[in-house]
């Protein structure tokens, strides 16, 4: 039998029958177990004119004659185990062809085709080599961002970063997959290939200077690997500090600055009812856009409210609820009746230095009104900006904002169907790149976002999933969607993801580069202190002899 | 080396009657044989032998009440080795013809008298690294499955990797006998070792 470690060209069986729609089946050799053969996995077929390349994605078994079942040879004698296994029983394996790959003059000059029909009978299969792989998804060359390896190989898996930046992501997968280790590493493959500004809702204070790990191990995060590219902005200073992170700016909002809807993004976080959300409009318009806010939170006492309800035309009993439920605002100290310096300028100011801005939530994380209010309200604003950018650049000689990606967590509470047709961030989503601004969008409970939005994310990148509903609203458009599920609910419970979409030639399963070792800081050329002593050191002996 | 044992009785193309030139000394059961047509030789498996009186219709009598042991019998009467013969049938599963080895019927039967040879280890590993015999063994009228497993564990033991051809040859009948579970299962018993 040949050795399971592979050097890439071990074949693995034959093409007994296929589609091209269903992928093709492949008869296991005998020396071949199903054990060693994993879904997700690459292989290539010799078909008469063209090599296909393709994905595992299942793994069975068969046998000959079904009267094995009932009358089981004696299989305890290992002479007779070995000589059924891949005769009279036998593995098949489900291939879903992808790419042609060389074989013809044509396509070696083209480089890998999408498939356009499938390999002939009895074509052999066998596992691809590292070079296949490399030429599938590209040779990453030493500046060139990663993001994992294939399963069981060692070639790098390009993620494109510039083709990522162009249409809205996402990142999902279960708790506890991986979906924060992967999304920190996209944002370091766009900040390293300068293919975006990044701005970054940190809901759990995990992005800006440090996270965890499982193990309760500190991991780098982004300021700390590209300390002047990044700025750390923070709406709980006092966390911060307790902390330890320096921080570059704290985030206020200024009660002048919260409009009815952004309160209407709140509706079902705070349980407010649709009479409640249209009373914010009236009361801004008694009070006027930038008073509203404070003043009716000014009101105490009851009477001063009913008067207000009838002047207003409105119910006693909804103005009071409305009261309540905004009585939470107050308990948020980011929250401030009029804001000594505007956040958004500050942020706009950074992004356009090509700075990075991830803006730590502190202690507000844990409030999911808290992330909402503020995310849809500096969301809104900046896309504001950009859009008039993108328009007056359209007439005048003036160059487009730089491309911007906006990430979020908890991505179903912006997207939901019920308000993704209302949030910026639906409006985004669907907007693509029109006006240069894109989402990656993290979640673990992907059904719940807005079909259509998923729909328009260019890349997705699946840890586990195992709700049927997650599956089916991850997958839901892409070809092969049946053959791919079975490899998204096989995937490792940490630390693997499929990818798919724009940022890849072909559905990629991969295990995700390590992260949060000192040598995975270093690939992405960070240098301790005391390294970069030394060579400040080394240059200045180099400069002055 | 090969080794003379015996002439070609009674040809037919697919099997051959040979009548060993000691009495009681045919080649093993499933062993390979060998015989001359002209200048192909034709290949066989050992698929029976019997050792009778040389006079069709008469049988031998008990001889040895007297005697102290069975070979005193034959000491005793001289006569008797001259009286009786030992043949064994082979099934042709091969030939060589020019210097090439085929796993299938050879255009003409041996000829009556062409001398017997029985295969010698060299020969019996050159000649089933194919096992395209299998498929006439299978079908052989009578034991079959008893010759199929005899001639493989005679193969077997010409091999540098007795287990690995094993393994190979149980492969192919996995394959040639398809729904005969049984049968396999019979046969791989057989061979197990
Ligand atoms: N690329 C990686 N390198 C090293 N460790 C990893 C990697 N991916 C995941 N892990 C490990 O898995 C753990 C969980 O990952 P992560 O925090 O990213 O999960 P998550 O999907 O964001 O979970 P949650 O839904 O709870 O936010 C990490 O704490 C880390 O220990
Ligand atoms: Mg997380």
């Amino acid at each position: 039998m040949e050795t399971l470690h592979n050097h890439g060209e071990r074949r693995l069986g034959i093409v007994a029958s296929g589609s091209l729609t269903k992928g093709v089946e492949v008869r296991l050799d005998g020396g071949i177990s199903v054990e060693d053969i994993a879904v997700g996995r690459y292989v290539t077929v010799e078909g008469e004119k063209r090599r296909f390349f393709g994905m595992i994605t299942d793994v069975a078994l068969d046998a000959i004659d079904p009267r094995l079942m009932t009358m089981p040879p004696d299989v305890s004698d290992p002479f007779i185990a070995e000589v059924i296994t891949g005769t009279s029983t036998f593995g098949r394996l489900h291939v879903l062809p992808a790419l042609t790959i060389g074989g013809d003059a044509l396509s070696l000059l083209e480089g890998p085709q999408p498939v356009k029909t499938v390999p002939a009978h009895f074509s052999t299969v066998r596992e691809a080599s590292e070079q296949d792989v490399e030429r599938v998804f590209g040779q990453v060359e030493e500046k060139q961002f990663y993001i994992g390896t294939p399963l069981d190989m060692e070639t790098k898996v390009r993620l494109d970063p510039e083709k990522l930046v162009m249409r809205s992501s996402g990142v999902f997968g279960k708790t506890g997959t991986g979906k924060t280790f992967l999304a920190r590493l996209i944002l370091i493959g766009i900040i390293q290939e300068g293919a975006a500004v990044n701005l970054v809702f940190d809901m759990h204070n995990e992005y800006g200077w440090e996270g965890t790990s499982e193990e309760g191990r500190k991991v780098k995060a982004l300021k700390q690997l590209f300390p002047s590219k990044v700025a750390v902005f923070t709406l709980d200073e006092e966390n911060a500090r307790r902390r330890k992170v320096s921080t570059d700016f704290v985030v206020e909002i200024g009660y002048d600055e919260v409009e009815p809807d952004d309160i209407a993004m709140l509706h079902e976080t705070l349980g407010l009812t649709d009479a409640a959300v249209q009373a914010t409009y009236r009361l801004a318009r008694r009070f006027g856009e930038r008073n509203w806010l404070e003043s009716f939170l000014a009101i105490e006492g009851r009477e001063e409210l009913n008067e207000l309800a009838q002047s207003l035309g409105e119910h006693e009993a909804t103005l009071a609820a409305l009261r309540r439920r905004l009585e939470m605002l107050r308990r948020l100290r980011f929250l401030v009746p009029h804001a000594s310096e505007n956040a958004i300028q500050r942020i706009l100011e950074s992004l356009d230095r090509g700075i990075h801005v991830v803006l730590e939530f502190g202690r507000y994380g844990d409030d999911i009104a808290s992330y909402i209010l503020v995310a849809n309200l500096l969301t809104r604003r900046i896309h504001e900006r950009y859009r008039e950018r993108v328009e007056r650049a359209k007439g005048e000689d003036v160059a487009r904002p730089r491309p911007l990606v906006i990430t979020i967590e908890e991505a179903h509470k912006f997207l939901n169907p019920d308000i993704s047709g209302q949030t910026i961030f639906g409006t985004i989503a669907r907007e693509m790149r029109k006006y240069n601004v894109t989402l990656l969008v993290i979640d673990q409970r992907p059904s719940g976002i807005d079909d259509e939005v998923m729909s328009q994310l260019g890349t997705k990148i699946t840890c586990l999933l195992d709700d049927e509903r997650d599956i089916d609203s991850v997958l839901a458009g892409v070809s092969g969607k049946s053959e791919l599920k079975s490899v998204l609910a096989k995937l490792d419970s940490k630390q693997q993801a499929l990818i798919f979409g724009h940022a890849v030639p072909m559905p990629v399963v991969v295990r995700t580069r390590e992260y949060g070792s000192p040598q995975s800081y270093k690939e992405f050329g960070f240098r301790e202190a005391l390294e970069r002593k030394k060579k400040a050191e080394e240059e200045a002996k180099d400069l002055w002899g | 080396m090969v080794d003379r044992i015996g002439e070609v009785i009674e040809a037919s193309t697919g099997e051959f009657m040979a009548q060993c030139y000691e009495l009681h000394q045919p080649p093993p059961f499933g062993s390979l044989v060998m015989t001359k047509e002209g200048e192909v030789e034709i290949y066989g498996v050992v698929s029976g032998a019997t050792t009778t009186s040389i006079e069709p219709g008469r049988r031998p009598i008990a001889r040895g009440s007297e005697e102290a042991d069975e070979e005193g019998i034959y000491r005793s009467s001289p006569q008797l080795a001259k009286l009786l013969r030992t043949e064994f049938s082979a099934l042709v599963v091969g030939h060589r013809e020019n210097e090439r080895l085929h796993h299938y019927l050879p255009p003409r039967p041996a000829r009556i008298h062409s001398f017997v040879y029985l295969c010698d280890t060299d020969v019996v590993a050159l000649f089933s690294q194919s096992l395209d015999f299998l498929s006439i063994l299978v079908s052989a009228q009578g034991q079959a499955d008893e010759l199929v497993a005899a001639s493989l564990r005679h193969a077997a033991a010409a091999h540098k990797a007795p287990r690995d051809f094993l393994v190979k040859a149980g492969k192919d009948l996995a394959v040639l006998l398809g729904g005969e579970t049984n049968r396999l299962n019979t046969i791989l018993r057989r061979i197990r070792g």
